[in-house]
């Protein structure tokens, strides 16, 4: 049986990017073990020579032509934007790179 | 902060390197990997995109049929075994010039797998490079630190985004472990870039130009030590953006880590990133955390199942790779060893063949490239191949040549307008008036001025000294500031002194 | 005068299209329907009157210079679940994250209903992202029942079953992860269907769970959804998993269906649907529902599909792990909310800030369920497993298809429950989805056709219709066949048993 500490719940939020409270982080705790709990019945299933399916549909192939589409104007790319500096997105500073 | 460094013959002594090289490149597609918006370097922010490249909600992915096909040649070049199905994953991490905060990326099932690809040294000798994997994934939007000093990230107090590049599409070549390269690591890793680079430009599927990050090298380099069968914990250093910098950071990254070794320190794993200037290398800000990037199958994306009749056909659109080319130069343009090793070593060899392909003779091509390009290139600091004049552009400037529309003179401003980025061959001619004067009236009215202003040398032609008219010639393309047909003129001279 | 809010899309097209009355007429006598029973419902998250009436007399415009209608639908009303992007009004699938954002672009299926000249008269409203079974997630508040205001809709789609249901809007769109189409039009007495995967575009859908995800019809009678279906159906180059053949004849075998005759049509009992856990009320009203299948010459059987039973299990693992992936990109610096942003906070600050303001907490829930079974370490045994249980489902049904026509169960275990039951206990609300989730999992088409009232509290019960991949047709015959018999033998539609709202508003 799946157990998840406080302490997990907590990295699984910075991960996630959730700035959780810490009341948050003792029901979330409590919830996710409950469905964790749950759906670890997936595990009773014997499947070891199973392959797992990703896609409901089986198509492959499907591509598109290499050929230039009309697409939004720089003034439509910036409509939803907070906050917008010379034609670009205006974000806070960032820590470091990736 | 500079590291202590190991000198580089104790270094060797003491440790065997081993390499790994990933190298990504921006293919040159008209359109962005899995959307249709234009795949175009240096227009106005953010007006290459649509909600797709954006990260919109709701916007999908459909794949690029022809980044499939480059990312396959690349494999088949490369002599890699294509997958006969595969997949893109998604790599799972927030960061603001993404999107999506995931890259839409090959993970576990890249497209092409196991090939290698022999590189030259400047011994002339070959050395094998494994190749582990070619796989597809997207470019990133470009970040702009506003606030800080110079531009860079430490110290901004915001930062503005781009999301023009967001979308490229990127192949990731990746080496298997490269080991034995010995005291010749660093040049290996550049020769290996290098051949890399020639062979993306043969296929025709990149503009492979590290100046202008279209071509973009991570080497991880470790230490072994000697007597020991395992490796030493690697870094990876990234930016290392020109074929100069790949040797020196390789070179760096090893008198560096044989320092810390040999201090009784131990090596981080860690990304480290190269300064040009200082040509050393420095760790990037440690993550609390590490890296989970929670892969799994892109839903959004269908499977890819390259059948053989595909692959096949593939292979017969493989162009004559750098090293067919060679040994085809060789025998065609009668060259000496030493003669194309010198070529190849100049980085002329591809660029004469591609001339030479465009229509102009060896000969000229050869002179153009080995001669006066390479000054060029000298004086400005580049690769022969990174100078801003593409084969055709010269091969045309050769033909005006040919056809008598330009001098040697002239035809070098030009050259010089297409390096300043003034335009096209033609273009350049038309706006700067350099085309020859071959206009009768025009060329009479100066050689009879000029006859005129030399009525000794007039008389001596008249005597039957022909050879005395090459100072009216010269009197005359003075005159007319190298213009004129010197041929043209000379017949002109002669006529009129004899009427 | 008729009440034509009562009539269908049907009918409500055949005299429009007849000229008989104006599709301007129509769209104003649904919107001053929804002015007078909306306060009460909270179906709408937006409204635009002027914008509906506009493309309504743009469709009587072109009748009356004797243009065809652009399609058998147009000039109907319908209400657009607030998860596909329109350029004319927000979306913001019922998340604060998404308050007053403007798509720059149009969903695919948001342009075939405009190209098809249906009326859109608003968005509705959902649970947050689609994840809720009850649409008691939505950051706008919750959706009401019609039959019974203190009771939900069902969700994520409550706003677009509860507006059909309370004649509102004779149509709506919805989106069907894992039930979301088909749970709230059982509980709300309507019909709502799940296509197959991939036969209408998900471009422009607001991605909750790529894989599942699927938008589909929602409307008061098996044609009309129908005729939806061949609306919005179809393949889109802009959307890879889209389905490059022509929609399954699904109006031409509603119509063949409801003709009645069912005979030599192989029905499935699916027997894994049928045991405890089963409101009594339910259980009765789908007996009576397969008595009437057998009544109309279809052969009942009872089949066995073990791996449902882990349905449920693989589903709250892939869901919310593509969830946590797809909603990754609401990170307050392209667009919607932003939190925190005081000049000195990083982005990555931000980022964490403005997700945890944004995001209610069955959608962080499901992020951090999602980021959890991705993780390293973790992944073999929930994703990967998971997968491969989804592998046992489409084999599942692939061997019960061998057999039968079509598999029925109810729709969902239990009758509409009441507002703020279920909030604290996720597990119970996930249990609203027990039978729905195979269909997902496998991306075979199913629908929600009602089945008469629950003869212990007198709510809507929900017959689920499931039917193989690209035989999306084999449900609609089968549904209006049951559908004609069960409105005969009742006196006319359940749906017009509805509780006059307008009284109830009062």
């Amino acid at each position: 049986m799946p157990t998840i500490s406080r302490d997990e719940v907590a990295h699984l939020a910075r991960l996630a990017r959730l700035a959780v409270t810490e009341e948050e982080l003792d029901l979330f705790a409590g919830q996710l073990e409950v469905i964790l709990t749950s759906v670890a019945r997936v595990g009773e299933v014997a499947a070891a020579d199973i392959p797992p399916t990703s896609h409901a549909v089986g198509l492959t192939d499907v591509f598109r032509a290499d050929v230039p589409r009309p697409g939004l104007t720089q003034q439509q790319a910036l409509s939803g934007a907070y906050a917008t500096e010379d034609g670009r997105f205006r974000v806070p500073r960032i820590l470091d790179e990736s | 902060m500079t590291a202590a460094l190991m000198d580089y013959d104790e270094v060797l002594e003491r440790f065997e390197p081993v390499l790994g090289l990933e190298v990504h490149v921006e293919l040159s597609t008209a359109t962005k990997m899995f959307c249709g918006c234009a795949n175009v370097f240096g227009t106005p922010p953010n007006t290459q995109v649509c909600p797709t490249c954006l990260g919109l909600p709701g916007a999908l992915p459909v794949l690029n049929g022809v980044a499939v096909e480059s990312a396959m040649r690349i494999g088949l070049a490369l002599n890699c075994s294509i997958a006969p199905w595969c997949r893109f994953a998604r790599k799972n991490y927030f960061y603001p010039d993404m999107p999506k905060n995931f890259q839409t990326s090959q993970y576990d099932e890249p497209i092409a797998v196991n090939g290698s690809l022999a590189v030259e040294l400047s011994g002339g000798s070959l050395f094998t490079v494994e190749i582990e994997r070619a796989h597809m994934e997207e470019d990133t939007g470009k970040s702009l630190h506003v606030g800080g000093s110079d531009g860079r990230i430490h110290g901004a107090s915001h930062s503005l985004l781009d999301y023009n590049r967001a979308g490229v599409p990127l192949i990731e070549v990746v080496t298997k472990p490269i080991e034995g390269a010995e005291a010749r690591a660093p040049e290996i890793a550049r020769a290996y870039v290098t051949a890399l680079r020639d062979l993306l430009r043969a296929l025709n599927v990149s503009d492979v130009r590290m100046d202008q990050g279209s071509m973009r090298c991570d080497a991880n380099v470790s230490l072994m030590p000697r007597g020991s069968s395992t490796f030493g914990t690697r870094t990876e250093t990234k930016n290392v953006n020109s074929l100069r910098s790949v040797e020196r950071a390789v070179r760096y990254e090893m008198c560096r880590q044989g320092a810390v070794l040999a201090s009784g320190g131990r090596i981080v794993q860690e990304t480290r990133h190269f300064d040009e200037a200082t040509a050393s290398t420095s760790a990037g800000r440690r993550k609390e955390t590490s890296e989970d990037y929670r892969y799994f199958p892109e839903p959004d994306l269908v499977p890819i199942a390259p059948s053989d009749d595909w692959v096949a056909r593939l292979r017969t659109t493989l162009p004559e790779l750098p090293w067919q080319r060679r040994a085809r130069a060789k025998t065609e343009w009668g060259l000496s060893d030493l003669e194309l090793r010198d070529l190849v070593n100049a980085g002329a060899l591809d660029l004469i063949a591609a001339t030479v392909d465009a229509g102009a003779p060896a000969a000229e091509a050869r002179s153009w490239w080995v001669s006066y390009l390479s000054q060029q290139a000298n004086s400005r600091g580049v690769e022969l191949a990174d100078l801003p004049i593409t084969p055709a552009q010269l091969a045309r400037v050769i033909a005006l040549v040919a056809e008598g529309a330009l001098t040697n003179n002239l035809a070098r401003q030009v050259v010089d307008g297409v390096l300043a980025k003034e335009g096209e061959p033609d273009e350049i001619v038309a706006a700067h008036g350099l085309a020859v004067v071959s206009d009768d009236a025009a060329l009479t009215a100066a050689v009879e001025q000029a006859l005129a202003a030399a009525p000794d040398v007039a008389e001596k032609i008249r005597g039957g000294k022909v050879a005395a008219a090459g100072a009216i010639v010269g009197a005359v393309m003075k005159a007319t500031g190298g213009q004129a047909n010197a041929q043209r003129v000379r017949e002109l001279v002669l006529a009129l002194v004899s009427a | 005068m008729t009440r034509l809010t009562r009539c269908s899309a049907a009918e409500l097209a055949a005299r429009i299209h007849a000229q008989d009355i104006t599709a301007v007429e129509v769209t104003r006598t649904h919107l001053d329907r929804i002015a007078a029973v909306d306060p009460a419902l909270h179906a709408f998250l937006h409204l635009d009157g002027p914008a509906a009436l506009a493309a309504a007399a743009a469709v009587d415009d072109g009748l009356r210079r004797g243009d065809p209608p652009a399609s058998p639908l147009a000039g109907v009303p319908l209400a657009l679940k607030d998860v596909f992007t329109t350029v004319d009004m927000p979306t913001t699938c019922g998340s604060r994250m998404l308050q007053g954002w403007w798509p720059p672009y149009d969903a695919t299926v948001t342009r075939k209903l405009r190209a098809a000249g249906v009326v859109i008269v608003g968005k509705t409203n959902m649970d947050e992202f689609a994840m809720g079974s009850s649409t008691e997630n939505s950051a706008y508040g919750p959706t009401r029942n019609p039959w019974d205001l203190d009771r939900v809709p069902g969700g994520s789609g409550g706003g677009s079953a509860a507006a059909v249901a309370a004649f509102e809007v004779p149509l709506a769109i919805g989106t069907d992860t894992g039930g979301s189409i088909r749970q709230p039009s059982a509980v709300t007495g309507t019909v709502g269907v799940k296509p197959t995967y991939g036969g209408v575009s998900r471009y422009g859908l607001v991605a909750f769970s790529s894989s599942l995800d699927q938008g589909g019809p929602v409307a008061r009678t098996v044609l009309d959804a129908a005729l939806l279906h061949e609306v919005i159906g179809g393949y889109d180059p802009l959307d890879s998993t889209s389905i490059d053949a022509p929609v399954p004849p699904v109006v031409q075998a509603a119509r063949a269906g409801a003709t009645g005759d069912l005979t030599g049509i192989r029905v499935g009992v699916v027997s894994q649907f049928r045991g405890d856990g089963y409101q009594p009320g339910v259980r009765r009203a789908f007996e009576v529902a397969v008595s009437r299948l057998r009544e109309l010459g279809a052969d009942i059987v009872e089949v066995s599909c073990p791996s449902f039973d882990h349905a449920l299990p693989a589903y709250y693992l892939i869901a919310p792990s593509e969830c946590s992936s797809n909603l990754a990109r609401f990170d307050g610096m392209r667009y919607g909310l932003r939190v925190g942003d005081d000049g000195g906070r990083s982005a990555e600050e931000v980022m964490s800030l403005t997700r945890e303001a944004g995001f209610g907490p069955e959608v962080k829930r499901r992020i951090m369920l999602g980021t959890y079974a991705l993780s390293a370490g973790y992944y073999d045994a929930y994703y990967g497993q998971a997968q491969k249980v989804r592998t046992l489902i489409i084999r599942d049904f692939a061997a019960a298809f061998d057999q039968v026509d079509v598999l029925v169960s109810p729709t969902t275990p239990t009758t509409a429950f009441r507002i703020g039951e279920r909030v604290d206990d996720p597990m119970a609300m996930y249990l609203s989805d027990l039978c729905t989730i195979p269909a997902n999992l496998a991306g075979n088409a199913a629908l929600s056709v009602p089945a008469g009232l629950s003869d212990d509290d007198g709510l809507p019960v929900g017959l689920q219709v499931m039917a193989p991949a690209l035989a999306d047709d084999r449900a609609y015959r089968v549904a209006a066949a049951y559908e004609a018999a069960r409105d005969d033998a009742d006196g006319g539609p359940l749906v017009q048993r509805v509780p006059d709202l307008e009284v109830a508003a009062r």
